[in-house]
């Protein structure tokens, strides 16, 4: 016994580091998976603390930017208000009462950190649990896809950025409606990667990207991004396919929370088909 | 004595804020983030004790995730640089030994014992850590330009601070 404490002591630096690195590790796996429940992050109250008074500083020094986008957006809600009465009459007539329950609700948010250049982004936002913000919620900005909610306290929440290697959008192209998953490689944030368009596609450059509202987190039909370029390598079936992204993540500011009120009915419809 | 503690608590503090602030916005194309704050292991005091070397480095690591979102990514890879600070020390020890240097920086030590010093540190510590963010081998080669890109980046800012402060003789 007393030999054993002799080597434990003698060999002390290399049992802490052993069991440094372990901790470590176990924080960062902790921090990879959807649900943790970690603390060490940047929404707990020092660092948010910090993080917003810096943001505060900064969103007085963009005000005359986001004004601007702000005024557009208005505008372009506007033009969606009044231009199309044609069709909102039809929708009355034909889908009745059910118009009058909301699908998605959405929470306006002031982004209070953001990054960009790493290979896996993370913004924070200043909404939390208090505003009825859950984990696994989608967001949005005016001119396109944010991220998902990972972890949410009483007044902040931290959200995985599409620039991220574990994202996946579900989307599809505008003109033939074929859908695949977006994903971002890491080397550029204004362009991601569309995948598993098979190749009988005719692909078009230019063409929209859209949203399929097929995962709970974004509604149908939010506008993603253009085809700038599309490829094929000999033997592959599918298109590699590159998406200049209509978001601009190094300016966000105002972003959207969406909160599908059905959420939990459609994944528990779901989940039974999968146990089955 | 007093001073070896005052000024490396207060660099501790102000290379966090540093890289959080700051430092954490540069970046270049996706390829080359600078994480300056590894110089407060390379200039801790020679003698200070393995436990709280190893303490330290993880405590810095770990200030750092908690303001980057990143787990424990950065404590991981400041531990094993402070594991092997210990060992490159004894490799490069230069002629004479360590006697009357109380902290190996760029003034004490020279400009080319603190450039392999420091080379190897911040190597080892951004091939980890690099590795550790991406963590899948298919993405290897990229992430590892990354990290030696990155090192270059991180060591001009280190030898910027180094003399920008090291002006005044008793600088500790």
């Amino acid at each position: 016994m007393r030999n054993l404490w002799l080597f434990f002591l003698r060999y002390y630096a290399f049992f802490l580091f052993l069991a440094l690195e372990a901790f470590a590790i176990v924080l960062m796996v902790n921090n990879n998976s959807y649900h943790s429940a970690s603390y060490f992050n940047s929404a707990n109250a020092i660092s948010a603390d910090v993080f917003s008074k810096v943001a505060d500083a900064k969103t007085f020094i963009n005000l005359q930017t986001v004004n601007d986008s702000l005024s557009k957006e208005n505008a372009r809600l506007l033009n969606l208000l009044f231009s199309s009465p044609y069709s909102n009459s039809v929708k009355r007539v034909v889908v009745g009462d059910s118009t009058s329950q909301r699908r998605y609700t959405y929470i306006e948010a002031k982004v209070v950190n953001n990054s960009v250049k790493n290979r896996n982004n993370y913004l924070t936002l200043d909404r939390g649990s208090l505003q009825g913000v859950k984990p696994k919620m989608g967001v949005i900005c005016g001119n396109g896809i944010v991220g998902t909610v990972k972890d949410v306290n009483e007044h902040f929440c931290t959200v995985i950025s599409f620039l991220h290697k574990d994202s996946k959008i579900s989307a599809r192209l505008n003109s033939t409606k074929d859908y695949g998953s977006l994903v971002w490689e890491g080397l550029n944030p204004r362009f991601a990667q569309l995948k598993d368009i098979p190749t009988h596609v005719k692909v078009k450059l230019g063409d929209s990207v859209t949203t399929t509202g097929y995962s709970q987190k974004f509604p149908e039909n939010i506008f993603v991004g253009r085809v700038v370029k599309c490829d094929l390598k000999s033997g592959d079936n599918f298109y590699n396919i590159e998406v200049a992204l209509s978001t601009s993540f190094s300016t966000l500011r105002y972003v959207y929370i969406v909160e599908d009120n059905f959420a939990e009915e459609l994944s528990n419809l779901e989940s039974k088909e999968v146990e089955k | 004595m007093i001073g070896v503690y005052l000024s490396n608590i207060f660099r501790f503090f102000f290379l966090i804020l540093l890289q959080v602030l700051v430092l954490n916005n540069i970046g270049l194309y996706n390829m080359v983030n600078p994480y300056l704050y590894v110089m407060f292991i390379l200039l801790l005091p020679l003698e200070t004790p393995l436990y709280l070397l190893l303490g330290l480095s993880f405590a810095m690591g770990l200030s750092i995730d908690i303001f980057s979102n990143t787990g424990g990514m950065h404590a991981a890879a400041c531990t094993l640089m402070a594991f092997v600070r210990p060992l490159v020390l004894l490799i490069i020890t230069p002629r004479g030994g360590y006697e009357h240097q109380p902290v190996p920086n760029l003034r004490n030590m020279g400009i080319q014992w603190f450039l392999t010093y420091s080379v190897i540190l911040v190597l080892v510590h951004h091939l980890l850590l690099f590795q550790l963010e991406v963590f899948r081998l298919n993405e290897f080669l990229i992430t590892f330009t990354r990290s030696i890109l990155s090192t270059i980046f991180t060591l001009i800012l280190i030898f910027i601070a180094q003399y920008l402060t090291g002006s005044s003789k008793k600088r500790i």
